[in-house]
């Protein structure tokens, strides 16, 4: 029942096909990703290069100050490997000026306006590439809410958001992704020595097994309790999933009239494509 | 007798019957450059799957003076056509439908019996039920149309059977799930396990034909088949991408299968019938 693997070479045709599908449906043929040096803008970056080609790829650094050279290095690895047009730009001079407007500002608030500023960037490097931004939130991710909504979260489409950490991971080695991508721990590195496990308190091995039961397979937490997770783990799990609701959605509109956007005025978005 | 069947696995464009319309046109010509007899569509295949709201905006009736089938009818002289459509009917209810056409006639349509409104599935919503499940003949012999739901219950086809179908034409739009480390979706499976036991059991030919290509985040697998009445593929269409793919059908084979496996001639219609008073008067 607790197995996350999957077939990558179906996942590879079905997200190459996404990618393609949907750019070139709305008559776009390049694509622009923001490559952090991790592994989630990495996958979505080979997928996006796999179903676009290279030339049709604009690979965009955003480092800040304080962002780590490791980050930096890895992110140019793909951009050598698959010789895609790249651009570095730095965000330091862009989110300082409202840094400086409130000195008390904490990590948290830093971070969403180093993840929004670099959302800014790429949304104007997509107008003058002519691509659409593709997304590298995955399912655990977006489960647990931790992301930056208008952030990281932003973008056209998303070919990652149903492959849980550890598949991402999975697809990844298949796609030969580096192992020094894939194997280092998942940093958002918006501030010095930050990790993603070391902030969420747990791991996305132990998160993914739990939500994989609790989503995917509709157990009762009662019934993860049962199979061998910790009470305590699945109530913090459950309360993250069910609190960041309001970023897996667009705000709700008040319904005053007979036919309301988000309720009653129902079209696909390839709606005549 | 032999019949020469073309799965057309299509990837229709999401509310742009016209275009949609050129495209069948443009398979069928190809099927009959192949000697195909009969070709068949998937669901939906004027209109797109999750059409929603543009529902009563794609519908249209199977007549001569319709302005997208009358092409499509015209094409039909040339060799029989199994089409999908939203149908509106005259006091204006809208149905999932598929149509058999041939020799510029319809000879049959289906509305949809099963509107799937769970998961990510909303038909129940914008659709009409259908409320009828019948063979008829066609110069092949006699045939029985069902979409998508229809066939994951396991009475239409077993009413079609019981009423003569010795052809059973399914048609899907079957969104992609359950990826896991096999080498097939869950979705493909199990449509594939069913097609097969359908044909095994009623010892009869099975043709289905799904779509392909995407809407928004949904993918559609394709993967069309054929399994004769011994329960055998005969041909497969491949996976995510358009093909038209042909197969024959050796019509004989439902004698030599039933001379050998007489399910049908055991069947206890009767007992069946009986029991099933005895279980709806509880």
């Amino acid at each position: 029942m607790l197995d996350l693997t999957i077939n990558t070479d179906v996942a590879r045709q079905i997200l190459t096909g996404f990618i393609k599908s949907e750019l070139t449906r709305v008559g776009f043929s390049r694509a622009v990703i923001g490559l952090s040096g991790g592994i989630d803008s990495a996958l979505s970056f080979v997928l996006a290069v796999e179903a676009l080609g290279a030339e049709n790829v604009l690979a965009v650094r955003l480092p800040y100050k304080s962002s780590s050279a490791d980050s930096l290095e890895h992110a140019q690895m793909l951009i050598d490997r698959y010789k895609v047009p790249s651009e570095t730009i730095e965000i330091t001079d862009m989110v300082e000026p409202l840094l400086r407007y409130d000195p008390e500002m904490n990590k948290k608030r830093k971070g969403n306006i180093m993840a929004r500023e670099r959302m800014v960037v790429l949304y104007d490097r997509s107008e003058a590439f002519r691509g659409l931004v593709i997304g590298t939130s995955n399912k655990t991710e977006l489960l647990l809410g931790y992301s930056t909504l208008w952030g990281d979260m932003a973008s056209a489409v998303n070919p990652l958001g149903d492959l849980y950490k550890t598949q991402v991971r999975q697809l990844s080695r298949a796609m030969e992704i580096p192992a020094a991508i894939v194997d280092k721990p998942p940093s958002g590195d918006l501030w010095i020595g930050q990790t993603d496990e070391g902030e969420l308190g747990f791991t996305y091995e132990e998160a993914d097994k739990l939500l994989f039961l609790l989503v995917d397979q509709r157990y009762s937490p009662q019934e993860c309790i049962e199979e061998g997770f910790d009470k305590g783990f699945v109530e913090a799990v459950l309360d993250r999933t069910r609190r960041s609701q309001f970023k897996r959605m667009l705000p709700p509109i008040a319904k005053l009239s007979n036919r309301t956007i988000g309720y009653d005025f129902l079209y696909l978005r390839d709606w005549g494509t | 007798m032999k019949m020469n069947l073309a799965l057309a696995q299509i990837a229709p464009k999401l509310g742009d019957v016209e275009a949609n319309c050129e495209k069948h046109l443009d398979y069928i010509k190809r099927a009959r450059k192949e000697k195909a007899d009969l070709i068949v569509f998937p669901e939906l295949s004027l209109t797109g799957y999750v059409v929603q709201d543009l529902v009563a905006s794609v519908a249209h009736r199977p007549r001569e003076d319709d302005p997208i089938f009358k092409y499509i009818l015209e094409a039909s002289q040339n060799l029989d056509i199994v089409v999908g459509f939203v149908d509106e009917d005259f006091r204006h209810r809208f149905y999932i439908a598929s149509a058999y056409l041939s020799g510029g006639h319809v000879l049959h349509v289906h509305h949809k019996v099963y509107l799937p409104t769970y998961g990510l599935f909303d038909e129940g919503r914008f659709f009409a039920w259908g409320d009828a499940i019948r063979s008829f003949d066609t110069r092949f012999g006699r045939a029985g149309l069902l979409i998508c739901e229809d066939f994951w219950h396991a009475s239409p086809p077993y009413l079609l059977w019981l009423d003569g179908a010795d052809i059973m034409l399914f048609s899907s739009a079957s969104p992609g799930r359950g990826l896991t480390d096999r080498e097939k979706l869950e979705s493909a499976r199990w449509v594939e396990r069913v097609s097969k036991a359908y044909a095994s059991m009623f010892t009869s030919f099975v043709v289905h034909c799904n779509r392909v290509g995407y809407e928004d985040g949904l993918n559609f697998w394709g993967g069309a088949t054929v399994n004769d009445p011994n329960g055998e593929l005969i041909a497969q269409g491949p996976y995510f991408e358009e093909a038209l793919t042909m197969a024959q059908l050796d019509l004989n084979q439902l004698r030599r299968t039933r001379a050998r496996l007489p399910l049908l001639r055991d069947e206890r219609t009767h007992l069946t019938m009986a029991e099933l008073q005895r279980i709806l008067q509880k």
